[in-house]
């Protein structure tokens, strides 16, 4: 079952609360996303760091389920 | 299962920068991974890359290892730097000289497109 976008904003706000998330789905077949995230758990952190936030939220998704999930990340 | 830790850390020991991807530089079986070719071959830079196409147990266990879900992965002086997205956003930033040139790694910026 591939993931909607509201999918992907849910897992990320579960660990972001307080993110302002845009999403694009690339390719229009639900699995090739490009996230833009911007939040304040962000700051002071490396971009391995941010993006490795986001990951966490989308779990086991990440690679099966979901093939491709492109990532920006913003200190707000 | 630490048998398969020491093979990964010494194919990442085994030259300054290492590109875990799926294919070869050569022929990339995957976007991300031609990206990240793209961008090494943009600034010259000399790489090994690791076909984890070819081995399963390396393809599950470099995410392991760094604890990072996707392929490609690049490693710098045994450092994890990112994958794709990482990548293209230090070439854009510039940062990724600053990192070469921090690990006094030779680079020369070519004329192809990244």
């Amino acid at each position: 079952m591939k993931l909607s976008s509201e999918d992907i904003v849910e897992m990320i706000k579960k660990k972001l609360p307080d993110a302002k998330i845009h999403i694009e789905d690339l390719r229009g077949d639900k699995d090739h996303y490009h996230a833009t995230i911007e939040s304040k758990k962000f700051k002071g952190l490396s971009k391995v760091q941010q993006h490795k936030i986001v990951y966490d939220a989308i779990g086991h998704h990440m690679g099966t389920t979901l093939h491709a999930l492109m990532l920006t990340t913003k200190e707000q | 299962m630490a048998d398969l830790k020491k093979k990964i850390s010494d194919l990442i020991s085994s030259d300054d920068v290492v590109l875990f991807m799926k294919g070869t530089p050569d022929f990339p079986q995957c976007g991300f991974s031609a990206n990240v070719i793209g961008i090494l071959n943009y600034f010259g830079v000399k790489f090994s890359s690791i076909n984890v196409l070819e081995d399963n147990e390396i393809r599950e266990g470099i995410k392991e290892f760094s604890d990072w879900p996707t392929i490609p992965q690049i490693y710098i002086k045994k450092e994890f730097v990112g994958g794709c997205d990482i990548l293209r956003e230090m070439a854009e930033t510039g940062e990724i000289i600053q990192l070469l040139e921090k690990n006094n790694l030779p680079y020369k910026i070519t004329d192809q497109a990244p």
